[in-house]
């Protein structure tokens, strides 16, 4: 299938989605789907990294709430223009202000994206191992930072006020259903970019990386190089999936932005999924996800996150192909008598 | 800027006497990262469990937490035997620890914290000794008990941990799997036996330095969190595997912690470690005291 037919298929699949979600009539299913296809673009960003070059990413929270916090501080500007845009530089920006919603993603992707190809500079020469634990670190400083920042709210956190609804074409859209709306998209794209990678040279000089990096070296593969696009585009796609969330949520704190969460849940969904297609992501965010959104309601927020954990460890060690790799496995011994 | 000389010597004590309590903290990390090359990043959360272990003996039975940790080393050496056998059949055997070995750390990390906020919640837990409370005053400069008493028992154990690598025969045997896992096995040893035994070390070492850190502050199941940059960043800047490095570099951080905490406020203390990590893998890879 040529990429630009799969980007179309998604994007009807992701008009199906959304019809699927007006005909069941309810917003709690915007704001449990929205936080599912969260997980899907947060998935396969991690593994476009992760499953295809091997490279471990633990960061995914600090990705996600550079998106987050560059919407808030954004959104801060724009709400009280005149005090913060001063000078003629800030005259001529001025009537940008306030930005909507997909520009801020666009922006978050952007900021999120150079700092994913500043840690790979610093880290990826050296061993991989080196750049996860950098990753990890990365988050608690970039926390500290944040809660050291009160122009987002520090500690306390930030308050952002939406709209009820928002006119388009006539029609008055419920913001939820806007940001579903959104994120829908931005699941469509994620997808669409790592099945295009999968597709391409680039893909297979991941493929290289992931499985001999001396070897992809000396064959003359440009490892490094490719490692950047990879740390680049999968950090865009992180900050992408956190810039909305502001307005989703209302409020947000350090705490909950950088919460392990969402480290653990963009490993394990591709991990239980299966790392090497763009399908593995998928299959384990909406599995991980919609339980995830079961158990929240139904038994406890901190025994559904115990359960992601368990489940982790559990693939690893007993499928570490993941789910796609057990079916693989089973139509291969159902082939054989 | 003039520094008062009392602020800065009370600064450098300090962040000596916390340095005394990191090198505890990383040397666990030195032996399974540096010399077992087995990236343990699940270490900072069996201290934690460590912690919570000295707080259940402690508040059941009065017992000293530093004892109580000693009384639980055999329990987290069989511990980390274990979790190197998994490991080793899961991950190690197969090739593919970068990756996965990676995950099923993370993974048990996350099921020791959320286990434990789970079974005691996110309330601080405090431990009682009687050198928790007391100062004492060296002319100007402070020396508080419930620091001094971390920071000598762990380089106690360092010191015997050395000595035990340097001296006893198994320990030997450990640095030179670190070495040359492959020419270990011309010589008829089992590797995989000598691992199982220094990671199930490693691992002891949390039961202490999980002791020492209920000792210095209360403890709730995510500080362990913070311990993971700080740990890693000790030990590459003290060149992996080596322990007196772990040492100078765990000195080195806690002072320089100590001053950013002094200077511009305790809020910043964390971000220290990164830039301290982010400077070596840039700078120095190879660490202060690196082969």
């Amino acid at each position: 299938m040529r990429p630009w037919k799969f980007a179309l298929l998604t994007l009807a699949a992701g008009a199906g989605v959304f019809a699927l979600a007006l005909a069941l009539g309810s917003d709690y299913v915007f704001f449990a789907g929205y936080v599912v296809l969260q997980f899907i673009v947060l998935a396969t960003a991690w593994n476009i990294l992760g499953g295809y070059c091997g490279y471990v990413n633990f960061g995914t929270a600090a990705f996600f709430a550079i998106g987050t916090y560059t919407t808030v501080a954004l959104h801060k500007i724009g709400s009280n223009s005149g005090r913060y845009l001063s000078g003629t530089a800030g005259e001529l920006l001025q009537p940008l202000f306030p930005l909507s919603v997909p520009t801020l993603v666009i922006l978050s992707g952007v900021v999120a994206g150079l700092i994913g190809f500043g840690m790979g500079y610093l880290t990826l020469r050296l061993r991989g191992v080196f750049f996860a634990i950098a990753t990890l670190a990365m988050a608690v400083v970039l926390q500290t930072l944040v809660i050291n920042w009160d122009f987002v709210g520090g500690s306390r956190g930030a308050y952002i006020i939406r709209d009820e609804s928002l006119p388009v074409a006539g029609f008055k859209l419920g913001y939820v259903h806007y940001l579903f709306l959104i994120m829908l998209l931005l699941a469509a794209v994620a997808l669409s970019v790592a099945r295009l990678i999968e597709g391409s040279r680039l893909g297979y000089g991941f493929a290289t990386i992931r499985d001999d990096e001396m070897a992809a070296e000396a064959a003359g593969v440009p490892t490094l190089r490719l490692k950047l696009v990879a740390t680049t585009i999968s950090g865009a796609l992180m900050g992408m999936a956190g810039a909305p969330y502001p307005y989703y949520i209302g409020y947000v704190e350090p705490a909950g932005t950088f919460g392990l969460q969402y480290a653990v849940n963009s490993i394990a969904m591709p991990m239980i999924g299966g790392t090497t297609s763009w399908a593995g992501p998928l299959i384990g965010a909406i599995l991980l996800g919609s339980m995830q959104q079961i158990a929240t309601v139904t038994i406890s927020s901190a025994v559904n996150l115990l359960l992601v954990g368990v489940l982790l460890v559990v693939f690893v060690v007993i499928a570490p192909n993941g789910i796609i790799g057990l079916i693989l496995d089973w139509q291969r011994t159902r082939g054989k008598p | 800027m003039s520094m008062p000389l009392d602020l800065l010597s009370n600064a450098i004590v300090a962040g000596l006497l916390l340095g005394g309590f990191y090198a505890a903290v990383t040397a666990g990390i030195a032996i399974s990262f540096g010399m077992l090359d087995i990236v343990n990043i699940a270490h900072p959360a069996f201290i934690i469990m460590g912690s919570y272990l000295a707080y259940i003996i402690n508040a059941t039975t009065g017992l000293d937490p530093v004892a109580a940790a000693i009384v639980m080393l055999p329990v987290f050496y069989l511990l980390g035997v274990g979790i190197y056998q998994i490991y080793y059949a899961a991950f190690e055997r197969r090739g593919q620890e970068a990756l996965r070995g990676l995950a099923f750390f993370f993974g048990l990390l996350f099921i020791t914290e959320v286990g434990l906020i789970l079974a005691f919640g996110v309330d601080y837990r405090y431990v009682e000794a009687r050198y928790i409370g007391p100062t004492w005053r060296i002319g100007f400069v402070d020396l508080p008990l419930r620091m001094l008493v971390p920071c000598g028992v762990s380089l106690l154990m360092v010191l015997g941990l050395q000595l035990f690598l340097a001296k006893s025969f198994i320990g030997r045997a450990i640095q030179a799997v670190a070495q040359d896992q492959q020419a270990l096995q011309l010589l008829a040893a089992d590797p995989i036996r000598i691992k199982r035994v220094a990671f199930g070390v490693s691992i002891a070492t949390a039961a202490l330095a999980g002791a020492f850190l209920i000792v210095i502050q209360p403890v709730e199941p995510s500080v362990g969190r913070e311990y993971i940059g700080r740990a890693f960043a000790i030990c590459v800047l003290g060149g992996m595997g080596s322990l007196p490095g772990t040492v100078i570099a765990a000195m080195l951080l806690g002072v320089v912690e100590s001053f950013t905490a002094t200077f511009y406020g305790p809020s910043w203390a964390p971000a220290v470690s990164f830039g301290v990590l982010l400077a070596t893998l840039a700078v120095r890879p190879a660490g202060i005291l690196g082969r």
